[in-house]
């Protein structure tokens, strides 16, 4: 079955490989692409439409709004004014947590207003992002490795870890909450006391955990795919060469996955930062637990220019490390192309 | 001499074939035990879960690993409505926003997969560079103009405004899950089909639909997947009447305010989560394919 899992060259998205299903090239070639170009342009319009209105035409008027002031009482004056434009006000709170002062002006945000979490949040989010990406690579990894040899069950692994897959993020958190209950099987388990969502480090492990539960499966299977693309004779020749099983690692599969790895990273990266479901459901934002995307939501209702600005803030963030990767990614395909001399390019 | 020699030798060589047994024996013991440590990480919360569904109250901490005091009530408890609850509602409701978030995106997409698969055009790998990027969006950046644009409109708490976001995600899922399936066909046939007097709008309802009619299939179930699953905008624009069930199990409330009934959200839980399970379980293969299919080609 040609869907199946099985070797097919590895191309990463990033890499923009032009190597699909190019026709003959020679005379008509430029009729040929013409005329596909048309019929293409067909094709793909209701998809260009439809993302159209419901991705661009919100990102524009987020931007448009984040340059508005929030309509609301006035705090020097108790009227109520229109909002109007803002220039950039909404984005220099943020950033330096100020909040508009009575009689006007701004003052540093006082602990516990939403404005003055941005870098908490900030931080909370970035701490999430990598200890989880990080965890679940290590752990999807290993459990890639396992599910790639042969053994009775095999079919039965590959099927189990697809389960934590399969539930709903919120059915995880409240599953999660019930076992990180005070009197929940966890605590029994390790002979613990501790109340895990009742301070800050253990709310933030009880977040760690149930992520990490949540998400290695599908790392793991990401990373499996790369390896079956890993031809057995290329390991059968390095054993005969007498490499240590070490060196096969370090040597072989790493260099050889590490394409669908980064792409897998990648994905989990951009997923985690954008972290909202479990500790909303888990924690509710509390004990430091609050990430970007929690503070969003429990910022419009306080004023929606200023959530656009938030929000606009937290996609920046998102874009501007989705771009690092790509470049990085992009330089490490050069790279390898380069040092095989089997590059296109 | 020479006898003592050889049998060295042969004593030498039996004691290397039986390190080389051992250690492919211990080797397979350790697969084992890893295989055994994976399972028990991946299934033991779901089991706890379903585990607990079917207990009495009285023993919602019970730690004895498997089933006591079993008992039906709890799923007669999520369905209760007395507490305020709408589980029944919010299943109805996910099953209507999934549907059509996935037969939407599914009509959409399946015209630009093939495109993106098939045809040689300018801009190609934008479109896909669009796509995927599109599909790695944050939520949170789209809900503050909708949440606005939606009370001007009157659309809180509507399907349309439930459904309409869900696009954004669930397409470009599909798109590109379609597509990686799509290159993969036996496209030769089309050729044929061609060669035979059809039109390439002939030739892709009439040949291609057919053999393509797995890859839907496995697109559809991951598309309704995602939608099923979805949270943060269902959390911010539905109301009770339309909340879908991700929504109802994250504010499930019990007899006591300050009790949280776990036991009966164990048993919406897995209400919520077997029929999923099932459907991945029975096509594993498929859905494997089409998990990674985005990520490795």
């Amino acid at each position: 079955m040609a869907t199946e899992l099985g070797p097919a060259p590895v191309k990463s998205p990033a890499s923009g490989t032009p190597e699909v299903h190019h026709g003959p090239k020679g005379v008509g070639e430029d009729n040929r692409i013409l005329s596909q170009g048309k019929w293409a342009s067909w094709l793909l319009a209701p998809t260009i439409v439809a993302l159209g209105i419901v991705i661009v035409y919100p990102i524009v008027s987020a931007i448009i709004m984040s340059f508005q002031k929030d309509a609301g009482l006035d705090p020097a004056t108790g009227l109520f004014t229109a909002g109007g434009p803002a220039g950039i006000q909404n984005y220099v709170n943020w950033l330096g947590q100020q909040c508009a002062a009575p009689g006007g002006g701004t003052v540093a945000c006082p602990p516990g207003t939403l404005g003055g979490q941005f870098w908490t949040a900030t931080g909370t989010t970035f701490f999430f992002t990598v200890i989880t990406v990080v965890l679940e690579t290590v752990l999807g990894f290993w459990m890639a490795m396992i599910m790639a040899r042969t053994f009775k069950g095999r079919g039965l692994v590959r099927a189990a870890v697809l389960v934590p897959w399969a539930i709903p993020t919120a059915v995880t958190a409240q599953l999660w909450l019930f076992m990180f209950d005070f009197n929940g099987i966890i605590n029994k388990l390790f002979n613990a006391s501790i109340l895990w969502t009742g301070s800050e480090w253990p709310a933030k492990w009880a977040v760690i955990i149930a992520d990490t539960w949540k998400t290695t499966p599908f790392m793991a299977l990401l990373i499996l795919a790369g390896l079956q693309m890993i031809p057995a004779e290329v390991y059968e020749a390095s054993k005969v060469d007498g490499a240590s099983a070490w060196q096969r690692f370090r040597l072989i599969t790493l260099p050889l996955v590490k394409p669908a790895l980064m792409v897998a990273i990648l994905f989990r990266t951009l997923d985690a930062l954008r972290m909202f479901d479990l500790p909303y459901i888990l924690t509710g934002g509390a004990n430091n637990t609050t990430t970007l995307s929690i503070l969003v939501i429990n910022q419009i209702r306080q004023g929606f220019n200023s959530a656009a600005a938030l929000s606009t803030i937290t996609f920046l963030i998102i874009f501007l490390v989705a771009f690092i990767f790509v470049r990085f990614l992009g330089a490490n395909v050069v790279e390898q192309s380069g040092a095989t001399g089997k590059g296109k390019k | 001499m020479t006898s003592v020699t050889s049998t060295e030798l042969r004593a030498q060589q039996d004691s290397g074939r039986k390190a080389s047994q051992t250690r492919e024996k211990w080797a397979s013991v350790r697969t084992y035990i890893s295989a055994a440590v994976i399972l028990i990480w991946c299934l033991a919360p779901a089991y706890w879960m379903v585990v607990t569904a079917f207990r009495e109250v009285g023993f919602t901490y019970d730690t004895s690993p498997w089933p006591t005091h079993v008992t039906m009530d709890n799923f007669i408890t999520a369905f209760d409505t007395s507490f305020g609850n709408r589980f029944g509602q919010a299943l109805l409701n996910s099953v209507i926003i999934g549907v059509t978030v996935t037969v939407v995106s599914l009509v959409i997409g399946v015209f630009a997969a093939y495109a993106l698969a098939r045809l040689n055009f300018r801009f190609k790998y934008l479109v896909l560079g669009f796509i995927l990027g599109a599909s790695m969006f944050p939520g949170v950046a789209l809900i503050t103009p909708l949440f606005q644009l939606f009370t001007n409109i009157g659309w809180m708490g509507t399907y349309q405004a439930l459904i309409i976001p869900n696009i954004s995600f669930v397409l470009p899922l599909t798109v590109y899950t379609l597509t990686s399936f799509f290159r993969e066909m036996p496209w030769e046939l089309e050729e044929s089909a061609r060669v035979d007097g059809c039109t390439q709008g002939q030739a892709f309802r009439k040949v291609i639909m057919p053999l393509a009619a797995p890859a839907i299939f496995t697109t559809a179930i991951l598309a309704f997947i995602s939608s099923w699953n979805e949270f943060l905008i269902a959390s911010q624009l539905s109301n009770d009447a339309t909340q879908p069930v991700t929504v109802a199990i994250a504010s499930f409330s019990g007899a006591q305010p300050n009790q949280i009934p776990y036991t009966a959200i164990m048993a919406a839980g897995t209400i919520v989560t077997i029929p999923l399970v099932i459907l991945v379980l029975v096509f594993q293969r498929k859905i494997v394919a089409g998990l990674t299919a985005g990520a490795v080609k």
